[in-house]
């Protein structure tokens, strides 16, 4: 199985506050592995780090053998991310941000628009490709940054809390699409999230609690090994709530 | 990577700017009415007070509003920089700067066809406002308007790059407008766009010296020599120097390893 994320012992402070420390992770392509952690626990820290948004003072980083810090090029191509705030321009239409999405990648205008099409229709909105993101739903923005963020072919997805504030139908809908990606395209993923019903028996999962990896395993092995009834229990076990 | 590569980013990059631009009607209407508000009604009433020898590129005694119009020009292009340096703030809080940055394309690339992307909306406002300039009598030689076109993408470059810088040290949207008070007012009035700087010297030897280095004098001068098909050498080289240093401040200000964007944390 090959390894899509590797990071070894990364620490990052801000001024005199430790966002994370010494953290330690793999994740294999094919993998929906879920990042688990409250509000402030070094999420979003660590997914800043990966896309090299900011730079890794100690420790490594790597995608699919590439370290981001030494080769960012090819690191980063193998990487798509949603964001935990919406990104899209919303003054432009739905086409228009892909579209810009795909020169950043380097993608000829008419390979770009075959690979919009598919993906619109993959997430089925079709019939908005030309509507302003304004004029889009919540889960809609989602689904088209889900659909912007895979144009490049990524191995590798990165979701930062990208669900938070949607319904629960629209969290189901992207929930399954991206579940079903993972499988159907041997995608590796990591999710961000604080919301424990996301998580699926059999998932692999990985607790970090004030910017520290406190346990990691799949669902069953984390339950048993806390001796809790499920993994509710036994993330509220570990985080000490 | 391909040359090819670079090419559709820049080209991606250059169209959504044009595309908001186009999007957002009222941003040009306003980028156009600040300079020709200087023009019709501050030039107008000026015209009688201030007297302009005959300083080059003019050969002639010149009115008011023709002296001006350079330094307008110029501000079109401070605001513009301004405006896409907030516009980054505000990304940046918004979080769609991001999908710029996590580009497997260098970023000192990205963010060099970013500020092209600017300088190129920029210089359809300065021929739009010289279009209705042409209206106050302010018309150049015609090869000036072919002359002009390098000094403004450099002035535009350099504006630009320091919105940038200043974009990557500023945390929050709020801070932003305290910077708009402490860099374009004093930028624009502390400079030769609106008096020669040897009027300047009459009156106060040190504001000179202050307008004398200012960077927005260089831009002024460098479009002034320009429109009127000439260069100024001393300008010339006085304008591309603080591109470099702007440029090279606002590519560091968002460089992974040194830049200002990790200490803030967060965003």
């Amino acid at each position: 199985m090959t390894v899509a994320l590797e990071i070894k012992n990364v620490s990052h402070n801000f001024g005199k506050f430790t966002a994370l420390d010494d953290v330690s992770l793999n994740i294999n392509s094919g993998d929906f592995t879920v990042l688990l952690g409250l509000n402030g626990a070094g999420k979003t820290t660590l997914y800043s780090l990966i896309t090299r948004l900011y730079n890794n003072n100690s420790g490594t980083i790597k995608i699919y053998g590439f370290d981001v810090r030494e080769n960012p090029v090819n690191a980063l191509k193998n990487i798509g991310v949603v964001f935990q705030q919406p990104t899209l321009d919303l003054d432009l239409s739905v086409k228009e941000n892909l579209q810009y999405h795909s020169s950043l990648h380097g993608i000829s205008s008419e390979e770009a628009n075959k690979r919009i099409d598919n993906e619109i229709g993959r997430i089925k909105l079709d019939e908005k490709i030309k509507s302003k993101v304004r004029s889009l739903s919540g889960g809609q923005r989602r689904r088209v940054e889900i659909a912007r963020s895979l144009l490049h072919k990524p191995k590798l997805l990165l979701l930062d809390e990208p669900t938070v504030g949607l319904d629960i139908g629209s969290r189901q809908m992207i929930l399954d699409h991206v579940k079903s990606l993972c499988k159907k395209n041997n995608l590796a993923v990591l999710w961000a999230t604080h919301l424990i019903d996301e998580i699926d028996k059999g998932e692999k999962v990985i607790v970090i609690h004030k910017g520290s990896v406190i346990e990691s395993g799949d669902v069953s092995k984390i339950v048993k090994k806390t001796k809790t009834k499920n993994i509710r229990d036994a993330f509220n076990k570990l985080v000490g709530i | 990577m391909e040359l090819i590569i670079f090419a559709r980013c820049f080209k991606g990059i250059v169209l959504r700017e044009a595309l908001r631009f186009i999007h957002q009607k009222e941003r040009f209407f306003s980028a156009l009415v600040r300079p020709l508000v200087w023009l019709g009604i501050f030039a107008a009433g000026f015209r009688s007070v201030l007297g302009v020898a005959i300083i080059p590129p003019y050969e002639t005694y010149i009115p008011y509003e023709v002296y001006i119009a350079p330094g307008l020009i110029a501000m079109i292009q401070l605001f513009n920089g301004m405006q896409s340096s907030l516009s980054m703030v505000y990304d940046r809080e918004m979080g769609s700067m991001k999908t710029m940055l996590v580009s497997p394309i260098p970023r000192w690339f990205l963010l060099i066809s970013k500020l092209l992307a600017g300088v190129f909306v920029s210089i359809l406002q300065v021929y739009a406002f010289l279009l209705i300039a042409s209206i106050w009598d302010i018309i150049p030689p015609i090869s000036g308007y072919f002359t002009i076109l390098p000094a403004l993408i450099v002035s535009g470059l350099m504006l630009g790059s320091l919105g940038m810088f200043l974009s990557s040290a500023i945390k929050q949207l709020e801070n932003f407008a305290g910077v708009m008070n402490f860099v374009i007012f004093p930028m624009f009035f502390a400079s030769s766009a609106l008096y020669p700087l040897w009027k300047i010297e009459e009156t106060s030897e040190w504001l000179y010296y202050v307008c004398f280095y200012n960077p927005f004098t260089y831009a002024v001068e460098s479009i002034r020599f320009s429109l009127y098909s000439q260069v100024n050498i001393e300008y010339t080289i006085g304008i591309l120097v603080f591109t470099l240093i702007f440029l090279f401040l606002s590519i560091l200000g968002y460089d992974p390893a040194r830049g200002n964007l990790q200490k803030k944390g967060g965003k």
